[in-house]
C-alpha cells in the first residue's frame, strides 16, 4: 500500500472530526453565553448553577467527562430504570461542548463585566430595560473582546476531538490508528495526521478571524 | 406660582462614611433654566445622578412632577420605589454626560433611534424622522451613518444631546457637558445648549464651569459647597454681587 491509499479512509475520519468540531463548538458557544451570563445574574439559583457547571467542567479532565457520559451514565440509568445509553457521536459532541462551554463561560463573563459602567448608565438614562441593555448595549460591545479567546478555544476543541477515538468513534485519529495497526506504516500515517490536523486548524482559525472581523466592524469603520 | 417640577426635601446622600448631600433642599420650577456651579466634590453630579435614578438616596424625599421619585405609595405610607415606578418616572428626564457615553457599536443614527424604537415603541420610520430632525438641529445632518469614534468630541456631545432629546424629556440634565472637550470645540456644544435654553417648556439643569455661558442662559444660578446650596440667585446677583465669602473665593478662583 502507498500513502495515497490512506487518503480516502483518512478523509472519512476527517469529516467526522469536522462534524464533531462544528457541533461541539456551537453547543459550547451556546453554553458559554447561558452560563457566562448566568454567573452575573441577580438570580442566585441561576448564578449557583452557573458557577457549579463552570467549576465542575473546568475542574475535571475531558477524558473523564467523556468516559463518564459514555460508560458511567448508561449504568446509572440502568440503576434508575431508564435508558441513558448515548450514541458515540452524541456522547462526543456533548462531552466536548460541555467542556469547551465551561471555559467559554468564563470568557463571556469576563467580557461582559469589562464593559464600562458608563454604558450601563447611558442605557438606564434612556430607560432601556435590563434585558434590552444586556442584549442591545452590553453584549454587542463584549463580543469583540471574546473573539480572540473564542478562536483559541475552537482550535483547542478541534485538537481535543482526537480523544473521542477512545470511545470507538471513527474520527481522524481513530482511522489513522486502524490503518497503522494494519500496515505498521507509522511514519507516513502520523505525518499525514499531523498535516491534516494542522490544515483543519488553519481553516478554523481563518473562519474565527472572519467572525472576529465581522463582530468588530464598527470599530474599524473609516470615514 | 405653579408647583416646582423638581423638589429635593432634606435629601441625604452618603457614600460609606462620606455624607455628600446633607439635608439638601432644592427646587426647580417648570421651564426654569438652572445652572449649578461649585468646587469639585461638592455634590453637583450627585444631584443630577439622583434625578436620573443612577444613585439612590439615604434620607429625605425627591419629587419630580409632584410625584416621589425614589418612593412610591404603599399600604402604610411611602416605600422604596420599584423598578417599574423608576421606569415610569425616568421617562420625564434625560441626561447629557461629561464623557458623552455614546454607544460605540451603533451609528450616530442608531444611537438616536434605538431608545425611541425599543423603549417608546416608535416605528423605525418615525424614529428615523425624529432623529434626522434632531441631527439637523444640532448641525450633524451629514454624519448620520458614521460611528462615534469617527467624530470629534464636540460632534459626539451634540449627538449625545440629540439622543437625549429624542426621548422628549421635560427635564434635561447636563453634567459638565463641555469639560471633556478641547477648548476649540466647546463653543459648538454651548451653541446647541444655548438654543435649547430658548425653549419655554424645557426644564434645564446644567452643571458647568463655563461661568460666562451660565450667566447668559440661566434664570438662576446655584453655588454648591459641601453638599449644600451655599448661595443662589439670578446670574446678576450671584456673579456681580455675591453675599458669601465662599462664593466670592470660588468665583475669583475660576474667573482668573
Ligand atoms: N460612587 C461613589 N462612591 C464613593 N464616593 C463617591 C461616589 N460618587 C461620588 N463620590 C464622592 O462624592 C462626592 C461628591 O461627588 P460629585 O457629586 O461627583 O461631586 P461634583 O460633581 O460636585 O464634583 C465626592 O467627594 C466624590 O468623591
Ligand atoms: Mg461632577
Amino acid at each position: 500500500m502507498q500513502w495515497t491509499d490512506y487518503i480516502s479512509p483518512l478523509m472519512q475520519g476527517a469529516w467526522v472530526t469536522v462534524q464533531l468540531t462544528v457541533f461541539s463548538t456551537i453547543l459550547g458557544a451556546v453554553l458559554a453565553f447561558v452560563f457566562g451570563i448566568g454567573k452575573l445574574s441577580s438570580n442566585w439559583a441561576f448564578r449557583a448553577i452557573s458557577v457549579a457547571y463552570i467549576e465542575v467542567f473546568r475542574g475535571t479532565s475531558l477524558l473523564v467527562q467523556l468516559f463518564w457520559l459514555y460508560f458511567a451514565l448508561p449504568l446509572a440509568g440502568t440503576a434508575m430504570g431508564i435508558d441513558l445509553r448515548l450514541p458515540p457521536v452524541l456522547a462526543g459532541v456533548l462531552a466536548l461542548g460541555l467542556n469547551i462551554g465551561a471555559y467559554g463561560a468564563e470568557v463571556v463573563r469576563g467580557a461582559i463585566a469589562a464593559v464600562h459602567q458608563d454604558q450601563h448608565e447611558a442605557a438606564r438614562a434612556l430607560n432601556f430595560s435590563a434585558r434590552q441593555t444586556l442584549w442591545g448595549i452590553v453584549i454587542p460591545q463584549a463580543i469583540p473582546e471574546m473573539m480572540p479567546s473564542f478562536g483559541n478555544l475552537a482550535v483547542q476543541n478541534l485538537k481535543d476531538t482526537a480523544l473521542v477515538s477512545l470511545i470507538s468513534l471513527g474520527d481522524l485519529t481513530f482511522r489513522a490508528e486502524q490503518i497503522r495497526n494494519f500496515t505498521q506504516d507509522s511514519t507516513t500515517i502520523y505525518s499525514m495526521l499531523l498535516v491534516m490536523y494542522f490544515g483543519m486548524a488553519l481553516v478554523l482559525t481563518a473562519i474565527m478571524r472572519g467572525l472576529e472581523r465581522y463582530a468588530t466592524r464598527w470599530r474599524t469603520a473609516r470615514s | 406660582m405653579s408647583d416646582p417640577i423638581i423638589k429635593f426635601d432634606k435629601v441625604v446622600k452618603r457614600f460609606g462614611d462620606l455624607t455628600v448631600l446633607d439635608a439638601l433642599d432644592f427646587e426647580v420650577m417648570r421651564g426654569e433654566k438652572v445652572s449649578i456651579i461649585g468646587p469639585s466634590g461638592s455634590g453637583k453630579s450627585t444631584v443630577l445622578r439622583i434625578l436620573m435614578t443612577l444613585e439612590g438616596i439615604d434620607g429625605g424625599l425627591v419629587t419630580v412632577g409632584g410625584e416621589p421619585l425614589w418612593h412610591e405609595p404603599g399600604p402604610d405610607g411611602l416605600r422604596p420605589a420599584s423598578e417599574a415606578h423608576l421606569r415610569k418616572m425616568r421617562a420625564q428626564l434625560g441626561m447629557v454626560f461629561q464623557q458623552f457615553n455614546l454607544f460605540p457599536h451603533m451609528t450616530v443614527l442608531r444611537n438616536i433611534t434605538e431608545a425611541p424604537v425599543k423603549v417608546l415603541g416608535l416605528s423605525k420610520a418615525d424614529a428615523k424622522l425624529r432623529a434626522e430632525e434632531l441631527l439637523e438641529r444640532v448641525g450633524l445632518a451629514d454624519q448620520a451613518q458614521k460611528y462615534p469614534h469617527q467624530l470629534s468630541g464636540g460632534q459626539q456631545q451634540r449627538v449625545g444631546i440629540a439622543r437625549a432629546l429624542a426621548m422628549r424629556p421635560s427635564i434635561l440634565l447636563f453634567d459638565e457637558p463641555t469639560s471633556a472637550l478641547d477648548p476649540e470645540l466647546v463653543g459648538e456644544v454651548l451653541n446647541v445648549i444655548g438654543q435649547l435654553a430658548e425653549e419655554h417648556d424645557l426644564t434645564m439643569l446644567l452643571v458647568t464651569h463655563e461661568m460666562r455661558f451660565a450667566r447668559e442662559i440661566s434664570d438662576r444660578v446655584c453655588f454648591f459647597d459641601q453638599g449644600q446650596i451655599r448661595e443662589e440667585g439670578t446670574p446678576e446677583e450671584l456673579f456681580s454681587d455675591p453675599n458669601e465669602d465662599r462664593t466670592r473665593e470660588f468665583l475669583k478662583a475660576v474667573l482668573d
